[in-house]
């Protein structure tokens, strides 16, 4: 019985992690293969390359990367800039009313933007703002979660630097770029891994606020190209989205130890 | 006599504080707090048209909700849903850290595998699970063939459809959960496992004894999180199901976003809306009162 359990231990978790694999892999095989031999799954069929010209040909995709990636890169931009602002008032100044604003601050953890889509719309419509890419990311920026976790980081930096930067006659803004910012760099790096993996997935928000290819992220091209109505077969389905997931899963593999410690520091107060 | 340079000093901080704060606090405004009393506001109105222009109608809106059939059905429907993803998902995510976490071959094959769904678009997920449940050529009906079993449309038909969508759900957020218990259990020291086994204790009386009480704390972190995900995670429907056949995978949330953007009913979606709002209040009243009395945020 001892000896037993650890191989059956081992089994399973290893029959769970193939099972949890699998629709990686099928869609890996089918988008290398024809889709006749991909649904017959004819294991001596010839590879193929095929299916992802098909795919690139059927939409803009090189547009649809560059609207993720300016889109990923203005989010992080103003949350760095805003989380870094805000997070660094409520951790180290003492001014009336911080307590209070805090709470509301908290409270926004609870109204998620996702629920907020008809308001939302109607005030990026109002600014101007309806598909553009700053509309897709502005109601993001200034992200509750990461004001938190900026305050957290810049509350465990040691008093004693802060006093000394100001003795040495730092500003109050000289501190914060060269005592906090830099002692807060893991943080910055998790949080980052954090929110580009999000909006890099983010969907229901940039369907509601696109409408052109000019500004659509690669998940409502994706979304759209795959859409059931336009009869698109499997394998070039799997092509597309194996192409559309692809940055993020490689960087993913590479950066594994990165990714899983990025997320449990966010996740974890 | 420190007294006038404090008091500047005071005053100077509470200028900065502000300032910094300022530029976050404008958009949290624009985007989060002004949108929820929005929202209310226009869940007392009517939905205009060119010859009945919008008028204050109380709560009325809110009435024809609970008089929808469809709407309670999506309630039902979410609340089936948030009722199995849940607990499945944590009793996945915790069978995989101790798993995970025990000496098996291939361990980092079976730590990637768990939490790879985690970095993939729910979008991308439910065009891979599109291959899963196609009937015919999916994988799923292939598999059954080979034990004879009849062709089934897993998406197409009422009985199976919102399983699809829950199992799909599942395959994505078990791997995220799976790290915060791997890190609880990294936290548990090694003289409990010995002491346990000198006792004689077994394997199960010591996971159901020791790991489980002690993961409980993150047991309730990753169940606001899972509570918050039966809320927002709906991307999939749009590929999968589209809320159908007749709205028996349909979930709040998109509800919400086509009564707004396919029927253009803004009203009726706004108080659909303020309910959203208030379950999550509920939520974070659970968090705030139930789960942080022991952590403190200093």
């Amino acid at each position: 019985m001892k000896r037993l359990t650890p191989t059956l231990d081992a089994a399973g978790a290893i029959l769970l992690a193939v099972i949890w694999i699998s629709p990686l892999l099928f869609a890996f095989w089918a988008a290398f293969h024809s889709t006749s031999d991909a649904v017959n799954f004819n294991i001596a069929a010839p590879w193929t390359l095929d299916n992802f010209r098909t795919a690139w040909d059927g939409a803009p995709w090189m547009r649809y990367f560059l609207n993720t990636f300016l889109l990923v890169t203005v989010v992080l931009i103003g949350q760095f800039i805003l989380t870094t602002l805000a997070g660094f008032a409520f951790a180290q100044m003492q001014f009336p009313g911080k307590d209070v604003v805090f709470i509301l601050v908290l409270l926004q953890l609870f109204i998620l933007p996702e629920v907020l889509i008809v308001e939302n719309y109607a005030m990026i419509s109002r600014l101007g703002l309806f598909d553009t890419i700053l509309g897709i990311g502005m109601p993001y920026m200034a992200s509750a979660f990461g004001i938190f976790l900026m305050r957290q980081a810049f509350k465990s930096v040691p008093i004693e630097l802060h006093e000394a930067a100001r003795i040495e006659g730092c500003s109050w803004f000289g501190i914060l770029i060269r005592v906090y910012v830099p002692l807060a760099k893991p943080t910055y790096l998790a949080y980052a891994l954090v929110s580009v993996s999000t909006h890099w997935n983010n969907f229901l928000w940039p369907l509601i606020v696109t409408n052109s290819p000019d500004t659509r992220p690669l998940t409502v091209g994706l979304s759209i190209f795959g859409a059931p109505e336009n009869g698109v077969d499997i394998s070039v389905i799997s092509a597309a989205t194996l192409m559309s997931i692809a940055p993020l899963l490689i960087a993913f593999l590479v950066f594994q130890r990165q990714f899983v410690q990025a997320f449990l520091r966010t996740g974890i107060k | 006599m420190s007294n006038p340079h404090a008091n500047l000093e005071r005053r100077r901080q509470a200028i900065y504080g502000w300032l910094l704060l300022s530029p976050a606090a404008l958009l949290l405004s624009v985007f989060a707090f002004y949108p929820s009393l929005a929202t209310f506001w226009s869940s007392t109105f009517s939905r205009g048209n060119r010859r009945n222009p919008s008028e204050y109608i109380g709560l009325e809106n809110y009435a024809d909700l609970f008089a929808d059939p469809t709407f309670w059905l999506v309630v039902r429907n979410n609340l089936f849903y948030a009722g199995v993803t849940i607990p499945v998902s944590i009793f996945i995510a915790l069978s995989m850290a101790l798993w995970a976490n025990s000496k098996i071959p291939a361990r980092g094959f079976v730590r990637t595998a768990y939490f790879t769904p985690t970095v993939l678009p729910m979008i991308a997920a439910a065009n891979l699970w599109l291959f899963f449940y196609t009937p015919g050529l999916g994988v799923l009906d292939q598999i059954g063939a080979l034990f004879g079993l009849p062709s089934v449309n897993w998406l197409g038909q009422p009985e199976t459809a919102l399983w699809a969508i829950i199992i799909v759900t599942i395959w994505k957020e078990a791997g995220f959960f799976m790290i915060f218990y791997l890190a609880a259990l990294q936290t548990i020291p090694e003289d409990l496992k010995e002491a346990a086994d000198i006792e004689g204790a077994s394997r199960w009386t010591y996971t159901r004894r020791i790991v489980l009480p002690l993961l409980m704390p993150t047991t309730l972190f990753i169940m606001v999180n899972a509570m918050i995900n039966s809320v927002k995670l709906i991307d999939h429907l749009f590929i999968l199901t589209k809320g159908g056949p007749s709205d028996a995978s349909k979930l709040i949330l998109y509800y919400i976003w086509e009564m707004a953007f396919a029927f253009f009913d803004a009203p009726h979606a706004a108080a659909m809306t303020m309910l959203v709002l208030l379950v999550l209040g509920i939520v974070a009243a659970i968090q705030f009162f139930l789960i942080d009395r022991r952590t403190h945020y200093q």
